[in-house]
């Protein structure tokens, strides 16, 4: 189902893509490309440019230079086929609140009908859960139903691919939790490619095969959740008590160092710990100072880390 | 874009205007929001019935009947307008239309279209109400139905570009005073609730610039005897003038609205509709 492939290459390619308002540089050259399928986290810090990137990727916003290419098509001219092939949810959606929820995923399918074969409602609402409200007032639902049917609006059509910009922000645990599981049973749908911006590392790791970093107007990291902390935590901190004295010793080569302290210690070395650093240590430390207003020394930071 | 895609985005977008209007007319706010006021602007002509304006044929409260229902039009096409683009705004409905395929043609058809109903079905309700309430009010030939439906209709196709060109320039909900207290203003100079004759010259001058003065002397022209012209301006209905200066506001806003209406479908994102948004919150 869906549409027809139109193009070969990635789903998303940005080169160079800067973006200036007034004389502040919120972009400074950023370079992304995202092949279809999957889903692609856009991870960094409140101010650092996620939500004017997914705009401009979404055709919401104009650039100030770079070349930007969504599913083939400059999203500066993109018409509406192009955007009959995408997906957009936002955050703090609160349109339509009189109608009800069977009403806005009728009337919403309408749109796509010259380009695709929408979803029907109840296999719309059955898919993300809300059966049950099909009936109600769409401003009655709670603020995780609420977000859910954003993403059914936003998938009405089957794109190609879907933009989720903070979609849990203000979720308690139980929301955040099937909107999770929400965004996994997309994924197995029909090749929808997925790009979703989040500042929450955890939420990133959970859903994403793939993490990019956006720190300081420019991609600093770019792997899967398993590269990244593996690239976080090379460096290890050693420690154990030894006549009667807490020992501590930062080490590149845990294991080799822990092999030769044993070999020599004649039994005195007691409560050994290896601790690694996470990336969620790195990336905590990188918001920090992000928000301490030091953002070129975050980012080296991270950098240094991560490398 | 082909021909049949625009056929089907306009197609939609009267779908939405059915859906908006069931809406509006089982919402209790929304009907409140029509019924309280006019419902006492109704009582207040009641008691103006006792009142005679220069030994005219009706009295005061039924000469105003007419020009109320005029009054309501205008500010339906305007205010619903304006209004509601502005809050479809500050609550990303317009935003959610820009992000579907045609949906914004769907938006302004479908708001347009339910505007127009909803502003024909209370004019119609005006109209039931106070043929029965009023005395010297005449509906009974053909010649004042038509002449009644074609002022409804002038009214509608005249004040919604107008309300659409408003609303587009109207970036915030809480600025919706700018556009509010102008048309108290020109209810007050436009001969609503007293005629226009009583004003000083310059007064009825500028009270002739706008559409509310025709829309009420149409329904007038419509609802009360011949003999009633020789209150209003030149003693005579002006017809024709009247459908000219209505007509002339129409195309003057038509030519406007789309360009406002595609600049205010371009500024919007979803970082101007959290931004508006936190802008309302501040303030209040």
């Amino acid at each position: 189902m869906g549409h027809p492939p139109a193009h070969d290459g990635p789903a998303i390619a940005v080169s160079d893509l800067r973006m200036r308002y007034g004389d502040k540089d919120v972009l400074k050259g950023l370079d992304l490309t995202v092949h279809p399928g999957g889903v692609t986290a856009l991870l960094g810090p409140n101010g650092a440019g996620k939500t004017t990137t997914i705009e401009i990727l979404e055709g919401f916003r104009g650039r100030s230079d770079g070349r930007v290419e969504v599913l083939g098509v400059d999203p500066a001219t993109g018409g509406e086929a192009w955007r009959a092939k995408l997906g957009v949810v936002l955050q703090e959606w609160r349109d339509n609140g009189k109608w009800k929820v069977r009403d806005a995923v009728t009337h919403f399918a309408d749109y796509y009908r010259p380009y695709s074969e929408p979803y029907g409602p109840d296999e719309l609402l059955e898919l993300v859960g809300l059966a049950e409200q099909a009936g109600q007032r769409i401003r009655t639902l709670s603020g995780g139903q609420r977000r859910r049917l954003d993403v059914a609006l936003g998938i009405i059509g089957r794109p190609e691919l879907l933009f989720l910009d903070e979609p849990t922000t203000g979720f308690d645990p139980h929301a955040r939790r099937e909107f999770h599981e929400l965004i996994h049973r997309l994924t197995d749908l029909d090749g929808t490619t997925i790009l979703l911006t989040t500042h929450d590392l955890d939420e990133a790791e959970k859903l994403a095969e793939r993490i990019l970093i956006l720190a300081g107007g420019r991609i600093i990291a770019d792997g899967s959740p398993d590269q990244l902390a593996r690239a976080a935590s090379t460096t290890a901190e050693v420690k154990w008590i030894q006549d009667g004295a807490l020992q501590i010793h930062p080490t590149d080569d845990a294991t080799d160092f822990v092999r030769k302290l044993l070999a020599t210690d004649d039994g005195a070395v007691s409560e050994l710990e290896i601790h690694r650093a996470s990336l969620e240590d790195a990336y905590l430390e990188l918001v920090a100072r992000f928000e301490a207003g030091d953002a070129d020394t975050a980012v080296d930071t991270f950098k240094e880390a991560t490398r | 874009m082909s021909g049949s895609t625009t056929l089907h985005e306009y197609r939609t977008g009267w779908k939405r205007a059915l859906i908006e209007t069931r809406v509006s007319l089982t919402s209790i706010g929304d009907l409140m929001g029509f019924v309280m006021p006019t419902a006492i602007a109704i009582v207040v002509l009641l008691f103006m019935q006792r009142a005679d304006f220069e030994g005219a044929p009706v009295s005061l409260g039924s000469m105003n009947m007419p020009s109320l229902i005029g009054m309501n039009v205008v500010f339906g096409g305007i205010v619903g307008m304006v209004g509601a683009l502005a809050m479809d705004r500050t609550n990303g409905t317009l935003l959610r239309a820009k992000s579907m395929p045609g949906g914004m043609t769907g938006y302004l058809v479908g708001h347009l279209v339910s505007t127009a109903m909803f502003i024909a079905v209370t004019a119609i309700a005006l109209l039931a109400v106070g043929l029965p309430l009023f005395d010297g009010l005449e509906f009974g030939s053909p010649d004042r139905w038509l002449i009644f439906l074609a002022v409804l209709l002038m009214g509608i196709v005249a004040t919604l570009p107008i309300g659409a060109v408003l609303g587009a320039l109207l970036d915030n909900p809480k600025n919706m005073g700018l556009v509010m207290f102008p048309i108290m203003g020109m209810v007050a100079i436009s001969g609503i609730f007293y005629p226009i004759t009583a004003l000083p010259g310059w007064l009825q001058g500028v009270g002739q610039v706008f559409p509310m003065y025709w829309m009420g002397l149409g329904m007038r022209h419509a609802l009360l005897p011949d003999a009633m012209a020789a209150v209003e301006i030149g003693g005579e209905w002006r017809t024709v003038t009247m459908f000219a200066v209505l007509a002339l506001w129409a195309v003057v806003s038509m030519a406007l609205a789309p360009r406002l209406l595609r600049r205010m479908s371009r500024r919007e994102s979803g970082s101007a509709v959290a931004a508006r948004r936190a802008d309302m919150q501040r303030d209040w």
